[in-house]
């Protein structure tokens, strides 16, 4: 047994054998340094999707790659090495096309507890909605590339009986795909079958007829075993755009390229909505049905992303009109359902609705277009793409509480802490 | 008939084979291949589809890459490009419907002196314009061979420091660097090359002593000595002059290191670009076994036994990453490794392995030849000795040239004839731009480092299609492996190509910024860290330039409807 050493952590005195590896050490300290690629067995780890960025010894380099050493000191939550972590991870998400609601790995996913564990409301970057596909062509699982991060996890980790790799990357640049050997993936165990599911972080890789994956909310891995407690609070850091004074404020609202639930979910207050009605006055709002404003808002809630053009000179109209503008619901935040359509050509998605579909009498079909009608913009837009949005409260929809919590806290500066346990919008 | 393989670290030569045999690499090639090294046919796959060489589609009888880095663009890339649209009736990227003339855009093929330049069939083509793209395609179609059609490629060698300074480009005699280590203590020799300050000069500047003697003192054999000869960095294109000019020159070097090590076997990782010098490096390794100054007791000193071959590389400029490199010298996708294990300690197969860029090979060489104190006579106290410019772009007299460390930049422009320089990019892409406002800059390692591409811009280019020409080539040429240069890259080019030539929020700029550095702190290698260099440069040293590209911020960013509504509008 080697001697111990003694190495610090944010400050904190940690003792461990050395040349452990750092995540390692740190998560046997309850410091929990996320990854999404490390696994404790490998020795040369695969240190491939950089969320674990920390500053050791003065450098700033992932925690995965360090072993640690006698005085080795390492900062971890410090707010330019978080931020850091932050951006590495929203690029996941921006570069996928990552639907949660529609997963089957939902509530067992790494990214998405990643996400939820280091608060991402919003990501600064514009989705890339770059069209990937399924394949559905194996015989055991099928890779969704939508999903996948490229830990490379699957294609170290899988392999047949007679150590022959059964994925492995294709292409390279952002062309990058984890591919499928079929020959190699039909000898695949059941057991090395449901392995290639469970050491993929997202749900890029599903067994096919394995229904005991898919369980309901509440029972999921990541339901049971949350990383944080779910009593710890979820804080909302305040802005300099937030107005102070607490007196009677104006609201707007609206539904762009939405579904009203959001809204629904603002009514979903019951009596506390006749509390509100004292200190907000609603302007243009579906929820009044005042159609044009009237005078000047000290918020405007929008929900939905912009699709077609009447969208965009709406969004643009809040803007003008109001100081402060939350994006309420993910459509809202990154497109949302609506932007499903955004990996296909607006033509082809005109074509198959109009034109093609079944439903549509062969020579009988014709896509609408009228001068007087919104154009169809080529796809649907964040809100953030067309005017800037100080706020974000994702959710779909966020529920009630919580919106009007973080309402409250942007209009008169008041606590916006919600329980972990609250702060989970799939 | 795919070609016999024994093990792993043939499969590019097989595949290379292929490709040239049949234009393509069959289904048929990659299952015969997979079953010989008993993989999975997608690891074949992976392999194949990493090297942007290497087609799983047919190409043609001829393949034309035409070079498309900013270089070629600025000297009339589009025309080009068009001209050879026209004249075979291909489309560029992809596959040819008349199965004759395949044509690729490709990143810079290291002949930005003589641009724009073509590969056909991998033999050059320069100095291009529409009249000759006519001419080389009427020709070809005639059943002349691109091997006799193909240009002289000229050295233009410009400049070299008088006085009997000059290190690399001076007369060269074979055996004259190779005789000394006769009665030398390999560690002697180490010392020698570390009192020259010799250090690594494919850009990143590693001490080679120190490279040396952490390879010598493990104990594990068989070491290996790997020249990196795939200079991939756009703009550069010294390594080629030397390999052209001084073969011999380069392998001594990889011999001396050899020695100084305890390695037995070296390898010449040429990038696929210049397999047109192949044949002489070739040369120059028979003409060095012919001397017995390779094989086996080299210069007659008993148990010293070394020999080179050559590997060819199939595209990527990663590869010049050396464990990127390295994984390509196995037969691997060309994925950089690690930096768990240096190279020195777990290398080429796992063993220690020394990997030395051209210009290196060609520095310790003349260590030897000239001896430490001619270095320490040259450069500044700092960084003692030459470099060698590849210089390129707005300027008069294009080519090599060798120049004193601590030379400055009024001064290489001065050299090479700029014609109202601008904006100046050292060391390629991945390096740094720099403005007129730091031309009293030195070229020095405290100062100004230069690996060695020099391209020289005029008020006439645009910096944000400088920029977008760089970030694309960095989106396509990431190896895909990490996240932040795979997605990061590709993020940036999006939001360029949304910026384009028109005004921005100032905020569009700062986010530019702000995710360069995200992109360059947690990359996994050196293409990643540097990828955004210039970006970030360019926003600080051209304050004016994006000031004048910025709009009032009123909230509202810069959307353009009505391209937004085009594809609408098209069912009016």
């Amino acid at each position: 047994m080697t001697e111990e050493v003694t190495l610090t952590i944010d400050g904190r005195e940690i003792r461990a054998t050395p040349g452990d590896n750092l995540v390692k050490v740190a998560r046997a300290h309850d410091i929990n340094i996320p990854s999404l690629c490390y696994f404790e067995h490998l020795d040369q780890p695969l240190g491939t999707c950089r969320v674990c960025m920390c500053n050791v010894d003065g450098r700033i380099v992932p925690a995965c790659m360090q072993r640690v050493h006698a005085g080795m000191e390492v900062a971890f939550e410090t707010p330019k090495l978080s931020d850091m972590r932050h951006a590495v991870l929203e690029m996941m998400f921006a570069e996928g096309n990552h639907v949660c609601p529609a997963c089957p790995k939902s509530g067992d996913c790494d990214l998405q507890r990643l996400g939820y564990e280091m608060e991402v409301r919003t990501v600064r970057f514009p989705h890339l909605f770059k069209d990937r596909y399924i394949d559905l062509n194996a015989k055991r699982t099928v890779v969704d590339t939508n999903r996948c991060v490229k830990c490379a996890r699957c294609v170290e980790e899988v392999r047949t009986d007679d150590g022959k790799q059964v994925y492995s990357f294709c292409n390279r640049g952002n062309e990058t795909v984890v591919a499928i050997d079929y020959e190699q993936e039909a000898r695949l165990t059941d057991a090395q079958a449901r392995k290639a599911m469970r050491v993929c972080p997202t749900g890029a890789i599903i067994v096919r007829g394995e229904p005991s994956w898919t369980r309901p909310f509440g029972d999921r891995r990541y339901d049971l075993h949350p990383i944080r407690g779910p009593e710890t609070l979820v804080r909302r850091k305040k802005t300099k755009a937030t107005p102070n004074k607490r007196d009677k404020k104006t609201v707007a609202t609206i539904s762009l390229a939405g579904c009203y639930g959001c809204h629904m979910s603002m009514l979903d207050t019951d009596l506390g909505l006749i509390d509100r009605v004292d200190i907000i006055e609603f302007n243009k709002s579906p929820l009044n049905d005042i159609k044009e404003f009237t005078k000047r808002c000290d918020l405007g809630i929008i929900e939905g992303g912009v699709c077609n053009s009447d969208n965009v000179e709406v969004l643009k109209e809040f803007r003008r009109q109001c100081d402060v503008l939350v994006c309420i619901g993910e459509c809202a935040v990154w497109g949302g359902v609506p932007a499903l359509r955004n990996t296909i050509p607006l033509r082809e998605c005109l074509e198959e609705t109009y034109l093609h579909c079944e439903s549509v009498e062969p020579g009988q079909g014709v896509v609408p277009f009228d001068d007087d009608l919104p154009k169809l913009l080529d796809r649907v837009y964040a809100c953030n793409e067309i005017v800037k949005i100080d706020h974000y409260i994702p959710g779909c929809p966020p529920n009630a509480d919580i919106i009007w919590k973080s309402v409250a806290n942007i209009l008169w500066d008041e606590d916006n802490s919600i329980l972990y346990s609250d702060f989970k919008y799939d | 008939m795919t070609p016999p393989v024994d093990d792993r670290t043939q499969l590019l030569d097989a595949l290379w084979a292929c490709q040239k045999r049949h234009g393509y690499i069959r289904d048929e090639d990659v299952a015969s291949l997979a079953d010989a090294l008993a993989v999975s046919k997608i690891e074949i796959e992976g392999v194949v589809s990493f090297y942007h060489f290497l087609h799983r589609q047919p190409t043609g009888d001829f393949t034309v890459y035409l070079d498309n880095s900013i270089v070629s663009e600025c000297k009339g890339f589009a025309r080009v490009k068009q001209a050879f649209e026209h004249a075979t009736g291909s489309a560029f990227g992809r596959t040819p419907v008349s199965r004759r003339f395949g044509l690729f855009e490709t990143a810079c093929i290291g002949l930005s002196d003589q641009q724009p330049a073509a590969l056909i069939n991998f033999y050059p083509f320069t100095n291009l314009n529409t009249l000759k793209v006519k001419q080389i395609v009427a020709a070809l179609e005639r059943g002349e061979p691109a091997s006799s059609l193909c240009d002289e490629v000229a050295n233009n060698i410009r400049f070299a420091p008088g006085g009997g300074k000059a290190i690399f480009l001076r007369d060269y005699e074979p055996g004259r660097a190779v005789r000394k280590l006769v009665g030398q203590d390999p560690q002697a020799i180490i010392d020698e090359v570390g009192r020259a300050q010799v250090r690594g000069m494919g850009g990143a500047f590693f001490p080679t002593a120190i490279k040396w003697a952490s390879c010598r003192q493990v104990a594990n054999s068989p070491k290996y000595v790997v020249c990196n000869a795939d200079e991939g960095e756009p703009g550069t294109f010294k390594d080629r002059v030397l390999l052209n000019k001084y073969p011999g020159l380069v392998l001594e070097g990889m011999i001396i290191a050899a020695y100084a090590v305890g390695a037995s076997a070296g390898i010449v990782y040429l990038r696929a670009e210049y397999q047109w010098l192949k044949h002489k490096v070739e040369a120059a390794i028979t003409d060095l076994r012919r001397r017995k100054l390779l094989g086996t007791a080299i210069a007659g000193i008993a148990g010293f036994d070394f020999d080179i071959r050559i590997q060819l590389g199939a595209g990527a400029y990663v590869c010049g990453e050396e464990t990127a490199l390295l994984n390509s010298l196995e037969g691997k996708r060309g994925e950089p490794r690690t930096k768990y294990f240096y190279p020195t300690e777990k290398g080429f197969l796992d063993q220690p392995t020394v990997v030395n860029n051209v210009e290196t090979c060609c520095a310790v060489a003349r260590v030897l030849e000239l001896g430490a104190d001619h270095f320490l006579r040259t450069g500044t106290t700092k960084s003692p000795g030459t470099k060698l410019l590849s210089i390129s772009g707005d300027c008069r007299k294009p080519g090599i040239y060798e120049v004193e460390w601590g030379t400055s930049i009024h001064e290489v422009l001065a050299l090479c004839g700029a014609n109202a320089p601008h904006y100046i990019q050292v060391s390629g892409p991945s390096g740094e731009c720099v403005s007129l406002r730091e031309a009293d800059r030195r070229l020095a390692l405290d100062d100004l480092r230069c690996g060695g591409s020099f391209m020289i811009f005029d008020h006439t280019r645009d910096i944000l299609g400088i920029l977008r020409n760089f970030t694309e080539f960095f989106k396509h040429e990431s190896c895909g492996v990490c996240t932040p240069c795979r997605a990061g890259n590709f993020l940036v080019q999006r939001k360029l190509t949304m910026i384009g030539s028109r005004l921005a929020r100032a905020s569009d700029f700062s986010d530019l910024h702000n995710w360069g550095k995200v992109i360059g702190a947690t990359s996994r290698c050196g293409l990643g860290v540097s990828a955004t260099n210039s970006l970030r440069l360019a926003i600080e040293r051209f304050p004016e330039y994006f000031k004048s590209r910025i709009i009032p911020d009123d909230n509202v960013t810069h959307f353009d409807l009505e391209a937004a509504v085009k594809a609408h509008e098209e069912f009016r």
